[in-house]
């Protein structure tokens, strides 16, 4: 019987002859392969030409010329390379940490309101689903000067100083920071929320039982419990803050970034060098600066955050 | 079977007539970016071009403008890309350096008769004795008066501002302010993001007695008469506090809304301009210095044969090009899109000089200059920051200004 089928389907041979268990992590290779190839080809492929880049003088027109450093070398001597660096870490220092701390606070106290709850969770996640462009409009519209500003309007009906808001080196990028947070908000307290409502409501009960007060819930139950959703936040929003541009570039297209660089993000400078400037070569240098900065605070902060 | 032979020999037969007539047309491709007056001019433009050449059909094709040079850059490496392109003047070089556009043949396109028959300005496109292209039309700038806040601030629209320094005290009287101080309504708008920078340049420089380029194309405007320029915009915001930057977000809009006596603009502001129907404006030539100089800045975009054109695509692009550059083509792009004819007999028209909107930017082109950018909107950000430094950092001017003249000699230098 079994020689039969050998001749029969001689093709079918080499199959049969693997254990179920190697067939299985062919299958998964197979399945496996299209991600890869995709990511090796749409992602991986330009990322290296990126860094490729970088060592030259493309400006899309010319064919790339190998130039060793010297767009490092450039870039670092730049004191508006600097002044954008500083800026980056800025939205990601003071960004991060006050949006996971609000959103924290909101979805902690919103998980417990019974009355209304879904709708009032659509109200803070509204602003995620708006596209970044319009509402950056719209904030640019309530930082006017008078007579067309909400907030200067408000501030001066009570007899307060108007505020330069956009047009100041040093409230602008706090000004575009609260909108960014707020944009970002919506998302966080959803994640928080579903991170809260998976800890075992027997924690608490017991808890209880045992006569602890809400601070110590809070800190030995609650944060310890919710630290993956935490890391997973703050990694996400970390990139996010790192990665800023849609708010800065709509709410400054008069004078991109400014005034004085005072708002440009890494991204932004990226952006103007390379499809402003046409300066393909020293905007691949800056992209492999941002990368590294994605890259080391990931680590840090996966570190920093990992299971003890 | 023996009448379906003869039907195929007959389709056979017609097909035969009828190929070598479609060989005889020749295709062409036009491209510009998105603007509807402007496609709708070429639409018409094509369509008459059509009916004077049949043998030759030319495709429009746009884009956005964000993506313009991304664009013909992309489809050059993939040895695509148009026959006849819009290019803006500034980008000459660029578009040379990367062999994407070819030079004029001096045969059709004699470079004495375009400096005989053409505005000055058009110099610009040319490298080494050739033209590279030429624009149907091109634009200055004017100075747009609010008439209902001139009149109220006791001024008279009829007799506007000859001299800067009277288009200064037109703005320290035209400004409102409201009870706290702050500016209700400008007097002018101050905005170097918008024409400023190029009014500041070629018109402000050159009448304090400068230049702002030497010869070579270096920074020369870190001068007296440079200073004197820049101090004469900053202290309109800082001192005589006849407007701010950024009021009502963008100059144009101030004035749209009635909000701002006065702005420098271009032509291409007219289509925006002239829906307004709450107030009636003005249009006036930019104001003189002392001495009566007038200066202003033109630009364009021109139109050039693409690389990749060859024989006798060559030859039709050249008569599309020679059709656009004609007479009748740039009235047409007047009525349409509302920028200037570039050739002198067609802009210099009694009827145009003496129309009231037309006749001060027309009057601009005898005068103009145009700049050589390398990267307008990295050096347009070097004239933002100057005038910030000093208006929100207090700097010096004369510090500014040569940090500015620095960072601008940066960029050209790069640029070489």
């Amino acid at each position: 019987m079994a020689s039969s089928q050998h001749f029969t389907h001689p093709r079918m041979r080499g199959w049969d002859r693997l254990t179920i268990g190697q067939k299985r992590v062919i299958w998964a290779w197979g399945f496996l392969a299209v991600p890869i190839l995709f990511y090796a080809i749409i992602r991986f492929y330009p990322t290296f030409t990126a860094f490729y880049l970088s060592f030259t003088d493309w400006n899309l027109l010319r064919s790339p010329e190998f130039i060793g450093t010297a767009n490092y070398q450039r870039m670092f001597a730049d004191a508006a390379f600097w002044q954008v660096f500083r800026n980056t870490f800025a939205y990601l220092i003071w960004g991060t940490p006050i949006s996971l701390v609000i959103a924290f606070v909101i979805s902690y106290y919103l998980d417990r309101v019974r009355l209304m709850h879904g709708f009032i969770r659509a109200l803070y996640f509204l602003p995620f689903l708006t596209t970044a462009a319009a509402m950056a409009w719209v904030w640019r519209w309530f930082y006017q000067p008078v007579p067309i500003g909400f907030i200067n309007g408000m501030l001066s009906s009570i007899g307060l100083p108007q505020q330069p808001f956009l047009r100041s080196t040093s409230q602008a990028l706090p000004a575009i920071m609260v909108t960014a947070i707020w944009a970002g908000l919506g998302f966080q307290i959803i994640i928080f929320l579903a991170g809260l409502r998976a800890i075992p409501q027997t924690y608490y009960e017991a808890a209880r039982v045992d006569g602890l007060g809400e601070w110590a819930i809070l800190t030995r139950i609650t944060l310890p419990l919710l630290r993956p959703t935490t890391v997973f936040l703050v990694v996400f929003s970390s990139i996010g803050f790192l990665r800023i541009f849609d708010q800065v570039y709509n709410m400054t297209t008069n004078d991109p970034g400014g005034p004085l660089n005072s708002t440009k993000p890494l991204v932004l400078m990226i952006y103007q060098s390379a499809f402003s400037s046409y300066d393909m070569g020293y905007a691949a240098a800056q992209t492999v600066v941002l990368f590294t900065i994605l890259l080391i605070v990931s680590l840090i902060q996966l570190y920093l955050l990992r299971r003890r | 079977m023996r009448n379906f032979l003869a039907s195929s020999m007959l389709t056979i037969a017609a097909g035969l007539v009828v190929v070598p007539a479609q060989a005889q047309t020749v295709e062409i491709e036009y491209w510009q970016y998105i603007f509807d007056t402007r496609v709708r001019a070429m639409d018409q433009l094509i369509e008459r071009f059509h009916e004077e050449y049949p043998d030759i059909r030319v495709r429009q094709t746009t884009f956005p403008y964000a993506d313009y040079q991304t664009r013909i850059v992309a489809a050059h490496t993939a040895g695509q890309g148009p026959d006849v392109v819009q290019l803006f003047y500034g980008w000459l070089d660029n578009f040379v350096a990367g062999e994407l556009i070819q030079p004029l043949s001096e045969a059709r396109f004699p470079a004495a008769e375009i400096e005989a028959d053409f505005f000055p300005i058009v110099g610009a496109m040319q490298r080494d004795g050739q033209y590279w292209g030429l624009p149907t039309a091109v634009r200055s700038l004017a100075l747009f008066i609010n008439n209902d806040l001139f009149e109220e601030a006791g001024l008279d629209p009829a007799n506007p501002p000859q001299t800067i320094d009277e288009l200064r005290d037109a703005a320290i009287s035209a400004v409102k302010y409201d009870s706290a101080g702050n500016i209700t309504s400008v007097g002018l708008t101050l905005e170097m993001g918008a024409q400023d920078h190029h009014w500041w340049r070629e018109g402000l420089v050159r009448q304090f007695g400068g230049v702002p380029y030497d010869d070579d194309g270096n920074v020369a405007y870190d001068s007296d008469a440079g200073l004197a320029a820049l101090e004469f915009v900053t202290n309109m915001q800082t001192e005589d506090r006849v407007g701010t930057t950024g009021f009502m977000d963008e100059g144009q809009a101030a004035f749209r809304a009635g909000m701002a006596a006065m702005t420098i603009d271009g032509t291409f502001r007219l289509g925006s301009f002239n829906s307004i129907s709450h107030f009636n404006w003005t249009v006036a030539e930019l104001p003189a210095n002392d001495d009566g100089l007038r200066s202003n800045y033109a630009s364009y975009f021109a139109n050039a044969i693409g690389a990749r054109a060859e024989g006798e695509r060559r030859e039709a692009a050249e008569t599309f090009l020679q059709f656009l550059t004609s007479p009748e083509a740039m009235e047409v792009w007047l009525e349409v899109v509302g920028e200037l004819p570039a050739r002198r007999e067609v802009a210099q028209t009694d009827k145009n000089l003496t129309d009231p909107v037309y006749g001060p930017f027309l009057a601009a082109l005898d005068y103009a200059h145009t700049t050589r950018f390398v990267d307008e909107a990295a050096q347009r950000q070097v004239a933002i920051d100057m005038v910030n430094r000093v208006v929100l950092q207090n700097q010096s001017p004369a510090d500014s200004l040569a940090a500015a003249a620095a960072a601008e000699q940066a960029i050209i230098d790069r640029s070489r």
